[in-house]
């Protein structure tokens, strides 16, 4: 990275350590402990964050699969990928503490209902698009097959989002409008920390998937100097 | 378990995730550098020759 791009990235971290601070603040001692749900209620707050920034992270998978298609240019294969898992990462988590946060509301760890079960149909497809990337061995072929992978499991997005909307499900609808002005803030500080958290993670995995492929490009064009002298 | 269990126990699979991701990224790194090395080694010794 070049010294303007540390220092950018710097900035953003110390905003982004910044504002995870307000969050766990907010979350665990300024906003009021809910009535029914009591401190378990909590885990709403990162739950949800986690969940927004998983989505973002696939619809910037969606984003750059399209402009990698249309550009050719590895650079938004780079990115996608990148950004693919830690969209994996992010679900695993909103598929973690989803049930730990059921068991005491719902008194099972995990039920077959259509929200539960589109996030991880979800979770699989793109572990799906992960292993098409990793394991296609012509480079530009596996770009092409995880862009047209990333446009197409971007369908699931909007399935997960809109289940409890479509179908009778046990989850809780996002009353977002419902939440008092104080778990609200909660709610938004967590989100805005998640996400800066996710262009932090996004820009390591990003330089480091560069560094990379210039190693591999230079050991193959290493091994092809010493074919040809042989 | 009670609340605070379950609340302890969501907020550390978070926190673990997130330090586990970072620390993964930071092996790779060190991984990267060390091939850039080795490559580069090669590479003067070649020259060398």
């Amino acid at each position: 990275m070049k010294w303007e791009d540390t220092l950018r990235y710097n900035i953003l971290l110390v905003f982004g350590l910044a504002l995870m601070a307000a969050a766990l603040y907010l979350v665990f001692i300024y906003a009021p402990t809910e009535k029914t749900m009591g401190d378990t209620q909590r885990i709403f707050y990162f739950h949800v964050a986690v969940a927004w920034v998983a989505f973002l992270a696939f619809f910037v998978v969606f984003i750059c699969s399209i402009l990698y298609l249309w550009k050719r240019d590895i650079k938004w294969d780079i990115i996608a990928r990148s950004s693919a898992g830690l969209g994996v990462l992010f679900t695993t988590m909103v598929l973690i503490t989803g049930p730990i946060w059921a068991r005491p509301a719902w008194g099972v760890w995990w039920i077959w209902e259509p929200r539960l079960t589109a996030t991880l149909v979800l979770w699989f497809t793109y572990i799906a698009y992960l292993l098409v990337r990793s394991y296609t061995v012509e480079e530009s072929r596996g770009a092409r097959f995880a862009a047209v992978l990333g446009i197409v499991a971007f369908v699931n997005v909007p399935i997960v989002y809109l289940t409890i909307h479509l179908w009778q499900t046990h989850h809780p609808p996002e009353l977002v409008s419902d939440l008092v002005s104080s778990m609200m803030l909660t709610l938004l500080v967590s989100i805005a920390a998640f996400t800066v958290l996710y262009i932090l993670l996004l820009i390591r995995s990003i330089s480091l998937t560069k560094m990379d492929m210039e190693i591999r490009n230079l050991a193959q064009g290493d091994a092809r100097a010493n074919t040809r002298k042989e | 378990m009670d609340d605070l269990s379950y609340l302890f126990a969501a907020y550390m699979v978070i926190w673990v995730g997130v330090f586990g991701y970072v620390f993964f990224l930071h092996q790779k790194h060190r991984r990267l550098q060390r091939q850039m090395k080795l490559l580069e080694e090669e590479k003067s010794k070649q020259q060398a020759d």
